[in-house]
């Protein structure tokens, strides 16, 4: 019999329960992203081209645009404070991050630590602390020589603040990876340090430092409560956005500007994407870490720097938690706790802060359910087709969109009268579908990370032993992946306590949240009260990171067993 | 069939000789394509219940594409496959019947060794004394009994694959497969645990499948060996058949060390020329004048001579190099432009007198002369 011949009919592909399963999710976070993602983005792209009465207007909006020199204007200085921001930040960062990770300088933990104080606050933070010193009744305003710190000097600051943990620990990561052996072999040829710097540790941390750059340049560009407490006079996109959309009712040009926004920020992503692929590329699994040496010349600068630049963050939050503690600012310096009495200044008072508590609490869980479970399908399920693909991209892609923008997109889709989702808007929900969609790709980075660290066949296995997905889901991936799902959480809930940006488009009457509050305390001129409040938010977000150490140890103890 | 046949022969019986003659396993027809890469080409493969069978090739063979077809992780594009009569082609790997190991054991961290071992017995099936006796049992087969509250990063890696190795039997599978079990090991534990594999799958009578690069694993575990190149079988035979009868010029190559020599065919018959060297191979015999031809030979099978004592035809040649390996020693020898590899027992050697840039005479025995006709 000829083999050749054989009819070879065979059975037809049919889909296991756990493919259906796998299946199911895709489908499920196809949905989810679609929903409360590409198409408010969609919403906001289409109204950019109408005209008020909601006919095509082609690029008249942009036209408009383009020929309003205060709006350019405004575009100009978020560039060039954006970048001035980034010049700044990142070498100072860089020698923070140095010094964590190249030195032997001691209690690292407690520089670590205090780099990550400004993530912890809202971004209004600093730009009160520094009204309070430099402002016109500062006591420190004779520095500026006249100028006032109400404008690009108040923003630059309080920005190099307010980004500073971003770019340190972009560039900690950069530098910690480093193969000792290039070290080896560039000292055994005999080259000097200066030399080893600039031949090994740059080109080592280059894509790092692009990565920095990037990140703090988008963070300034799309940050709004900076601006708002300390720009004056001063436009930049983001104020324009909230004035066309909040102040003028001009919906239209408000998506203008925020696509304007969008832009750089899309730019600023791809270019950072590139970087961070660039930097994989150079690692290679078999490098050995680098443990430097103690050597006093390097040690003790970089102590000394550390130390100065630690007290700065310190100070700059002192100087908020200070000032939210006196009577009359400045001429009355007694202590007070008044200003926490916020129903004197706010009519929701505390109800604010439970508000965000709830809220952060609802992104937190929910959140990090459904982040870890697109990340899992989209790493571990079927990988053919176009789906899994372009979930992916949609899921890195809110890193690109501004909090702005997307507040405004969610107002413009969900406040559509045709939509029937309409009902979560001017309802928590939507706060909490917008922020977490906002903060989505970080936690969805974290658990790809901690996936990928995961036997690859570990679900082979299990189908070879005839045990279903979600039950090695539940008993084996799960339990690894618990310290990183924990980080996710917390993430979710910090950024949610301090987001101004995401939810100031969104909240209703009964739904403001304590850093919005702080944004209205501000305008009314109770700058103690939006300081005691912004402290509020900060020793929350503390306790919530505290928190997750001392939960995170109990969870090592009962679940990390293994690991050692 | 020399079994005395029974005067009739039941339906029944009939049914079960079949079952017990036909294959447990067939490959048939089996092709894969990642794209517009082919990464098996209608590959036909039988194995026999109770078989130890090796798939052996270089890397990107299409060895481990096969094993992961046949269990259903990466189902083939084209073909059909058949498990104790039934059609798995496209089952889902969890309707199949087989235990796994793979390269990296994919042993669960967070869990025991004894969790681990239990993970498949689950079920009303195994209630919980049934479980734990059978965990014991699989502990003591693999002989890490006192080793089952640990966790596996607490284990050397010799004892991570057996405890792989027990995880993937617990649930008495029909097949074993093997997807370089040992690759991740150092040479000695190696060598110890294939032997131990092999000994296991005797006693437990299961139907193996391993997957190696490694042809002196292959070479020492297997009742067959399936040698694969380019997503194709190269040959399919007992480890002697594979290694005394290459069916290509891929697998003498691959299998074993030896020394390739291209030819043409000369007169008279069985005679060939290489290099302007004449030798002898009989196999040439029936092959036409100005054939071309490319020859192996083992080095063992070379012979070498004092050049006072040169037998008839033989070369001259130079050592060039030499490699001290214990049980024999390799020399590396030049005869004109041919190159061939000659291995001695340290006594011939010392006999000999051999060392770098010494002549020595050397036969090539025509009957080990392994020849293929080359493709035109």
């Amino acid at each position: 019999m000829s083999e050749a011949a054989l009819p070879v009919v065979g059975s037809r592909p049919r889909l296991s329960a756990d493919q259906v399963a796998m299946r199911a999710g895709l489908w499920l976070a196809v949905a989810f992203l679609a929903l409360f993602l590409v198409l408010p983005l969609g919403t906001l792209l289409m109204r950019a081209f109408e005209t008020p009465q909601g006919g095509f207007a082609g690029v008249a909006n942009f036209r408009d645009y383009a020929s309003t020199p205060a709006l350019l204007a405004a575009a100009w200085n978020s560039l060039w404070t954006a970048a001035l921001t980034a010049v700044v930040v990142v070498p100072l960062a860089f020698l923070y991050a140095y010094g964590l990770t190249r030195s032997c300088m001691p209690a690292k933990a407690a520089f670590r630590a205090v780099m990550m104080l400004p993530l912890l606050a809202p971004s209004l933070l600093p730009a009160l602390a520094l009204i309070y010193l430099f402002g016109n009744q500062g006591m420190l305003r004779g520095v500026l020589l006249g100028h006032s710190i109400y404008g690009p000097i108040g923003i630059v600051v309080a920005q190099v603040f307010y980004c500073f943990p971003s770019a340190a620990l972009i560039l900690a990561v950069a530098l910690s990876t480093a193969d000792a052996r290039l070290y080896e072999a560039a000292s055994a040829l005999k080259a000097s340090r200066v030399r080893i710097f600039r031949t090994v540790t740059l080109p080592g941390a280059r894509y790092g430092l692009v990565s920095a750059l990037v990140v703090v340049f988008t963070l300034v560009m799309t940050d709004f409560g900076i601006p708002k407490v300390i720009g004056g006079q001063f436009p930049v996109l983001a104020t324009d956005v909230y004035k066309q959309v909040v102040g003028l009712q001009n919906f239209n040009m408000g998506a203008v500007v925020g696509i304007v926004l969008l832009a750089p920020a899309v730019l600023a992503y791809l270019l950072d994407r590139w970087a961070t692929r660039q930097r994989a590329a150079t690692l290679s699994g078999r490098a050995v870490p680098l443990r430097p040496l103690p050597r006093r010349q390097r040690d003790v600068p970089l102590l000394v720097l550390c130390l100065v630049i630690a007290a700065v963050l310190v100070g700059i939050v002192g100087v908020a938690a200070w000032g939210s503690l006196i009577r009359f600012w400045p001429y009355n310096l007694s202590l007070t706790l008044d200003n926490y009495d916020f129903a004197r200044f706010d009519a929701s008072g505390w109800d604010t802060v439970w508000l965000s508590v709830r809220m952060a609490t609802l992104v937190a869980v929910i959140g990090t359910v459904i982040v870890f479970i697109i990340a899992y399908v989209l790493e571990r399920g079927a990988q053919d087709g176009v789906l899994p693909k372009l979930a992916r991209f949609a899921a890195s892609v809110p890193l690109a969109v501004p909090g702005l923008v997307l507040g405004l997109a969610y107002v413009l889709f969900f406040n559509h009268p045709a939509n029937p989702l309409g009902f979560l808007y001017g309802a928590v929900a939507i706060l909490v579908l917008n922020s977490l969609v906002h903060f989505y790709t970080v936690g969805h980075l974290t658990a790809v990370t901690a996936i990928r660290q995961l036997d690859p066949e570990f679900e082979a296995v299990s189908a070879s032993m005839r045990v279903p997905v979600w039950v090695t889901f539940g008993r084996v991936i799960v339990p690894i992946c618990l310290p990183a799902i924990l980080e996710i959480a917390v993430y979710l809930f910090v950024s949610a306590m301090t987001t101004v940006s995401a939810v100031i488009f969104l909240y209703g009457p009964d739904t403001k949240p304590a850093a919005i509050a702080v944004v209205h305390m501000d305008e009314a001129g109770q700058a103690s009260a939006a300081a005691a409040m912004a402290v509020v938010i900060l020793g929350i977000t503390t306790a919530a990171k505290v928190g997750q150490l001392a939960v995170g140890a109990v969870v090592a103890r009962l679940t990390q067993a293994w690991r050692r | 069939m020399t079994a005395p046949a029974p005067e009739i022969e039941t339906l029944e019986d009939a049914a079960r000789r079949a079952r017990r003659d036909a294959p447990y396993l067939e490959v048939q027809e089996v092709g894969k394509q990642f794209g517009s890469f082919v990464a098996l080409r209608r590959v036909n493969l039988e194995i026999r219940s109770g078989e130890f069978v090796t798939f052996l090739g270089p890397s990107g063979c299409g060895k481990t594409t096969l094993l992961r077809g046949i269990a259903g992780l990466d189902p083939p594009t084209t073909g059909r496959i058949m498990q104790g009569g039934r059609d798995i082609t496209h089952l889902p790997p969890a309707e199949r019947d087989f235990g796994i190991v793979f390269q990296s054991y994919a042993l669960f961290p967070n869990l025991t060794v004894a969790e681990n071992i239990a993970y498949g017995l689950r079920g009303a099936a195994w209630p919980k004394a049934r479980r734990r006796e059978r965990v014991a049992e699989l502990l003591s087969i693999v002989g890490l009994a006192d080793q089952a509250p640990k966790y596996p990063a607490q284990l050397s890696g010799g004892q991570q694959q057996r405890v792989a190795l027990a995880r993937a039997l617990a649930n008495e599978p029909g097949l074993l497969l093997l997807d370089e079990p040992l690759s991740a090991l150092d040479a000695i534990v190696r060598q110890h645990l294939r032997q131990e594999i092999r000994s296991l799958q005797q006693r437990l009578g299961v139907t193996t499948i391993m997957v190696t690069h490694d042809q002196e694993e292959a070479l020492g575990v297997s009742d067959r060996i399936v040698v694969m190149s380019r997503g194709r079988i190269e040959q399919v035979g007992t480890p002697a058949e594979i290694y005394d009868n290459p069916a290509s010029p891929f697998v003498a190559g691959f299998v074993g060390h030896s020394s390739r020599i291209e030819a043409v065919v000369d007169t008279p018959p069985g005679i060939i020329i290489a290099s302007g060297m004449k030798l002898v191979a009989e196999a040439t015999r029936p092959l036409l004048y100005g054939a071309r031809v490319t020859c192996f030979i083992r080095p063992e099978h070379v012979r070498l001579a004092r050049l006072a004592e040169a037998p008839e035809g033989a070369l001259s040649a130079v050592v060039t190099g030499l490699e001290y390996l214990g049980p024999v020693v390799r020399l590396s020898l030049e005869a004109g432009p041919l190159r061939l590899l000659a291995a001695v027992s340290p006594g011939e050697f010392a006999a000999l007198e051999a060392a770098p840039g010494a002549a020595f005479a050397v036969t090539l025995p025509p009957e080990h002369l392994m020849v293929f006709v080359e493709d035109v």
